[in-house]
């Protein structure tokens, strides 16, 4: 273990950040000032004021409540994103670098299949076959992002299959599926622990994208990425409508960018060449 | 050079056979019933004879083996069928639609290059000043920015403020400017940043003290022996950014009516028009993995070892 290194101001700032989003995405209906659901025709537009400090859409309906709301939309479906994407790529890697030989070949050649179509084509080609809707923005997003992150767990398992106390267990007999539990898994899990968090803003942006194309998640439910393009016909006139959702985007993806920067210097520093983002 | 180059254009066949049956298998794994969307997009009452007779039309009655090879012969061909909802062939349709996709995503590309280098040196030349600062700042919020909202946002300031610039449609460079960069900017970002930190890391080597000893000037040493050897890394992530930049270009193309394959895509992966979406991912895959073949050739030619014949590794 490096000595601990104090976090920078940023980082405190953007942890404190991070924890508000996550309690929002808990408690979020709970906090919530009004119903995001409650439809109000009388008050379409309404600028900010008192009850409504961020105004109304164009159906009446409280502006703050459904960014608040929509927190656990967008934050729950990255969440089940990335839980799909570790256990997928544990499982994967996992088996090819523990088995290695033939098991292995065609392991990777399956990743470099995943891995020859680009990120965001793969997932829009997940919808077309899987259909629309949240659950399947997650799953297509998981199905096409697990195989980078099986390559980075095999290459871990390979790296710490030669240390010497992984010999000494398989010396002393010790079967293969408690080598990696015992002796491998420990080692895998804080590097995989940093990347994930590092992509909690990456798949934020997937989610929020592929709902805002009208793929994910539908209306009236309060998500992110629905609310810019709900908003998008009043834009000219309204831009506001369009400013709300989006900064609550950017801020999230900012705070847990900054969060993941600085694990991923803490756990890990080679992790930064892996994926040159 | 030739060797290495022949090397890695042999692996592009198998690879795009893998994307092929994979594209393949998953529509026909997953949920739906091609035929019962074909009679839909046809607006055919999907009665048993009607299903029946779309079946064997389509060539769904057939075993599994036979119909991929049969369709993969057919796309081998340039014949990837005919759309359910036009009932046109597919590629011409989608190749219609490509090049304004490419435009946009090259230029954002280029954008991002022709910014992202003199912001990056800019910043290690001004190591900790408020320069350094304010490329940094660039940089995280622009990996953490939305594109299409960073597109809006643009449209907010140029168009319906200023009025300096067009909101919508494909036409001279005007038009390219605000998608390009909304497009570029995450690229940019990490360039600049990337950049910066190998021109720090590439000035410490010892031939730049050896440049310095012969006294030559900082401008020269800068140029001529940090910065071409920072640019390596910096082609191996835009390398990495090409998906990227093709993804947020099928985004942000439906804000501002630009006339490329990302509307057009959308909505066959809305109507489950299965044609339409295996030519789409296929195509999209091939000028992906063109693009990296380009990137990987222009590396080889940065690497001396490459360039020279002698195989590294």
């Amino acid at each position: 273990m490096r000595p601990a290194v104090p976090a920078s101001p940023p980082v405190v700032l953007a942890g404190l950040l991070a924890a508000v989003f996550l309690l929002l995405a808990l408690l979020g209906p709970m906090l919530a000032p009004h119903d995001p659901l409650a439809v109000d025709l009388a008050h379409r537009f309404a600028p900010a004021s008192l009850p409504h400090p961020l105004g109304t859409d164009h159906l009446g309906r409280d502006i703050l409540s459904r960014l608040v709301a929509g927190a656990r939309t967008t934050l729950g479906a990255v969440l089940a994103v990335l839980t799909l994407v570790v256990a997928l790529g544990l499982a994967v890697g996992g088996l090819a670098g523990m088995l290695g030989g033939r098991i292995d070949t065609a392991l990777m050649r399956l990743c470099d299949v995943f891995l020859t179509v680009p990120t965001f084509v793969l997932a829009l080609f997940m919808i077309g076959a899987l259909g629309t809707g949240l659950a399947n923005v997650v799953a297509a997003i998981a199905l096409s992002h697990w195989a980078w992150y099986a390559r980075i767990v095999r290459g871990l398992v390979l790296e710490l299959k030669t240390r010497d106390y992984v010999l000494a267990a398989r010396i002393a007999g010790a079967p293969r599926r408690a080598i990696f539990s015992e002796h491998i898994l420990p080692g895998v899990v804080p590097p995989l622990a940093a990347l994930a968090t590092l992509d909690i803003g990456h798949m934020a942006l997937h989610v929020a994208g592929l709902s805002f194309l009208g793929l994910g998640v539908q209306p009236p439910t309060p998500e992110w990425g629905v609310m810019i393009n709900d908003a998008r016909a009043f834009f000219w006139t309204r831009p506001l409508l369009v400013v709300w959702p989006g900064l609550a985007i950017a801020l999230a993806v900012l705070a847990f960018n900054r969060l993941g920067d600085a694990l991923r210097d803490r756990l890990d520093p080679a992790l930064t060449a892996e994926r040159g983002l | 050079m030739l060797r290495f180059v022949l090397a890695r254009i042999a692996l592009i066949p198998p690879m795009l056979l893998g994307v092929s049956l994979l594209v393949f298998v998953m529509l026909r794994v997953g949920p739906g019933d091609p035929a019962l969307d074909y009679l839909r997009l046809s607006q055919v009452p999907p009665t048993d004879a009607a299903l029946a007779d779309a079946r064997s039309m389509l060539g769904l009655d057939r075993p599994f083996p036979v119909q991929y090879l049969d369709w993969l012969w057919r796309a081998l061909q340039g014949d990837f069928g005919l759309s359910y909802a036009t009932r046109r062939p597919v590629l011409p349709e989608l190749l219609g639609y490509l090049p304004a996709t490419l435009e946009l995503a090259g230029t954002a590309l280029a954008v991002s290059l022709a910014l992202s280098l003199p912001l990056g040196a800019w910043a290690a030349a001004h190591r900790d000043g408020w320069q350094d600062r304010l490329v940094r700042g660039i940089a995280v919020l622009g990996v953490s920015l939305p594109n299409f909202w960073v597109a809006f946002l643009l449209v907010v300031a140029f168009s319906v403020t200023l009025g300096w610039l067009p909101a919508m449609g494909r036409g001279g460079a005007a038009h390219l400017v605000m998608p390009a960069l909304a497009i570029g900017l995450m690229s940019l970002s990490v360039n600049a940043r990337l950049l910066r930190a190998s021109m720090l890391e590439a000035g410490r080597g010892r031939h730049v003290l050896y440049a310095r000893l012969r006294g030559l000037s900082e401008g020269a040493v800068a140029r001529r022996h940090v910065f071409r050897n920072a640019l390596v890394p910096v082609v191996t992530a835009t390398g990495m950014h090409v998906g990227e930049l093709l993804g947020g270009a099928l985004v942000v193309e439906t804000i501002f009516s630009w006339p490329g394959v990302g509307r057009y895509a959308v909505s066959a992966i809305y109507d489950r028009d299965y044609p339409v979406i295996q030519c789409f991912t296929l195509v999209m895959t091939l000028v992906f993995v063109l693009c990296n073949l380009a990137v990987d050739l222009a590396y080889a030619w940065l690497d001396p070892r490459l360039r020279h014949g002698r195989e590294a590794a």
